[in-house]
């Protein structure tokens, strides 16, 4: 099977024209519990293979489940912060289906009674309209193993001789977010989907139930589409798109869907029902060909575990736990600090909203906090290929920095150039702002004299330029500025000596 | 309850990935034929205003601490395994080739 070679699409317009694009979004998120769903194995990524399984997760006989408590009130703040009914009473029940990923021969779920069920969350847009996607249903199941495939082409399971299965993931407590069909979202059909799943690990984030890391694979997503001729209203056949495991590759794979199924339909011809494999290279997706008597997972009831029944006190103790709501604490920090939409969304972007509110909260104006955050050490850090937040905090450079470094400025003992040096002092590892302003001698002239005498001589060397400015060219200052402060070092503030040239030559 | 088929037969075989021939297929269909009527009796039982129960206790919210115990040695995890290659299980071939 080739996976370089995408299957006739459609342009995306074009197949617009024509059809209506459904979404149905599935989203699973590891929960960041120390142990796993139904044992005490500890869930640490990256541990070396089969160090964290026993007789439950490993699924030998006479072994007996039980279920974690902080992983059942993750599920239910979820379900709260999704604006979900809680289930009064719900049971586990067993997904039936031979996969070596899954020792127990089968996956401990919910089946038709989520912990969770209809809720919303609405997602703002690049252009500030905001979308209600419905949640269906948000329940709680465990992860499965990892299977190194030996023996094909670049670890591909086609061609693979056998299959190496470390069970380390299996039992992880996972929880499954399903979205109601997405309807009427046209032509921002992807960048709904895009906005979703990013509002969604904003909310799993702020709720710190998980660490949300698409990359490492705790937040996985999965893409059903399908679609309808253009105003039928009716729904058509979807395929399912698993394991779309970035935002940017969201909205790509709903594009790259929306133009294959207008190409099969428009070609008289009609969409299987079945799983895509996402191909992050080459941007396509290929049929995953699972033959459909597989799907048969012959569900019932887990007898070895009873049903989980919150109390109303419970669900309430635990809605009083929820955090602000990540879009309303964006808006009312963006109102706060005076940002226009750009700087937010920069800020947002590069991960600066919290390390901007301990900035703030330790005393430094909202722009300076943005300003010193945002600049030389952005780029220090993408660089380094780290978030600013964690950069920072390796290299020791703290809020309370920040707030020195502007008290510096407004305290008059540095000008801006000057504190872009102190603050490149502070993240090559010199000291303190104050340490590194003594350490390099940076320090504003106070002495008015010595800049007056400067003002005074290099008046003297440029008779033309001081004639043009007495005449009424006052724009003409710059070029004596710049000589003056070159004649102070760079130790002078740009704004005085202005002051100061212009009262000489009459124009103050 | 509708008769079970051969079909229904082959199909549940697949599942649990039990190979029958096609002289087994015959004859299971019959003995699983026999125990699915004996089995059938239980729904003549007046059920009518009894809650179908799942598990034997009546118990709700039996939860652990999230606290880690020990896991097994991946030594100890593998033994059973028939086969083990690189601290992890060895297993067939997962997709048939066509
Ligand atoms: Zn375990």
């Amino acid at each position: 099977m080739s996976t370089t070679t995408g299957e006739r699409t459609l342009g995306f317009d074009e197949a617009l024209a024509a059809y209506d694009p459904a979404m149905g979004l599935e989203v699973h998120v590891e929960l960041g519990t120390a142990t796993k769903m139904f044992c005490g194995c500890p869930t640490e990524f990256g541990a070396e293979p089969n160090t964290q399984v026993c007789p439950v997760c490993l699924g030998l006989p006479g072994a007996l489940p039980v279920v974690n408590a902080v992983a059942v009130e993750s599920a239910i703040r979820i379900g709260l912060a999704l604006n979900c009914s809680i289930a009064s009473w719900c049971r586990f029940a067993r997904k039936n289906y031979f996969y070596p990923d899954m020792p127990k021969n089968f996956q401990t779920s919910q089946y038709d009674e989520p912990i969770a069920f209809d809720g919303y969350l609405d997602v703002e847009l690049e252009d500030g309209s905001v979308h209600r996607v419905e949640i269906e249903r948000a329940h709680m199941e465990e992860d499965t193993g990892k299977s190194l495939h030996v023996g094909g082409s670049t670890g591909r399971i086609h061609g693979a001789t056998h299959s190496l299965v470390d069970y380390n993931r299996a039992g992880i407590p996972l929880i499954e977010i399903v979205t109601k069909p997405i309807l009427g979202t046209r032509e921002k059909a992807p960048e709904v989907a895009k906005a979703y799943v990013s509002a969604l690990r904003d909310l799993l984030k702020a709720l710190e139930v998980s660490d949300v890391k698409m990359e490492q694979g705790s937040m996985r997503c999965d893409v059903n589409l399908s679609l309808a001729p253009s105003g039928s209203g009716a729904l058509g056949t979807r395929t399912e798109t698993k394991n779309v495991n970035s935002l940017r590759s969201v909205e790509r794979a709903v594009r790259y869907e929306v133009g294959r199924h207008a190409a099969v339909l428009s070609g008289g011809g009609s969409i299987t029902q079945e799983t895509r494999h996402w191909h992050e290279d080459t941007g396509i997706t290929t049929s995953g060909r699972v033959k459909s008597d597989a799907e048969d997972y012959r569900y019932f009831p887990e007898p070895d575990l009873v049903p989980v029944a919150p109390s109303v006190e419970t669900v309430e103790a635990l809605r009083a736990t929820l955090p602000e709501p990540p879009a309303e604490r964006r808006k009312r920090l963006q109102a706060e600090w005076g940002y226009s939409d750009l700087e937010m969304r920069d800020v947002l972007n590069a991960g600066l909203v919290d390390l901007i509110g301990e900035t703030v909260a330790a005393g430094a104006s909202p722009a300076a906090a943005r300003k010193w955050w945002s600049g030389e050490v952005a780029r220090r850090a993408n660089t380094e290929g780290e978030d600013v937040p964690s950069y920072a905090a390796r290299l020791g450079v703290t809020p309370a920095q920040v707030v020195e470094l502007e008290g510096l400025v407004t305290g008059g003992r540095l000008n801006d150039s000057m504190a872009r040096q102190a603050w490149e002092g502070v993240l090559d590892g010199e000291g303190t702002p104050t340490e590194v302003a003594d350490a390099r001698g940076l320090e504003l002239v106070q002495d008015t004299g010595a800049l007056e005498a400067a003002v005074d001589s290099v008046i003297a060397a440029n008779p033309d330029v001081a004639e043009k400015i007495r005449g009424g060219k006052v724009q003409a200052v710059g070029a004596l500025i710049g000589q003056v402060m070159k004649e102070m070092r760079g130790q002078a503030d740009a704004a005085t000596a202005r002051q100061i040239i212009l009262e000489r030559l009459g124009q103050g | 309850m509708a008769d079970l088929t051969r079909d229904d037969v082959a199909h549940l075989a697949g599942l649990a990935r039990i190979d029958l021939s096609e002289a087994e297929l015959d004859r299971m269909v019959g003995e699983l034929g026999v125990i699915l009527e004996s089995v059938a009796t239980v729904q003549q039982a007046p059920t009518d205003g009894v809650e179908p129960m799942s598990h034997p206790m009546p118990l709700v919210n039996v939860t652990r601490p999230d606290v880690v115990r020990p896991s097994l040695s991946p030594d100890a995890a593998l033994a059973g395994a028939p086969d083990a290659e690189q601290q992890r299980f060895s297993v067939p071939r997962i997709l048939d080739e066509e």
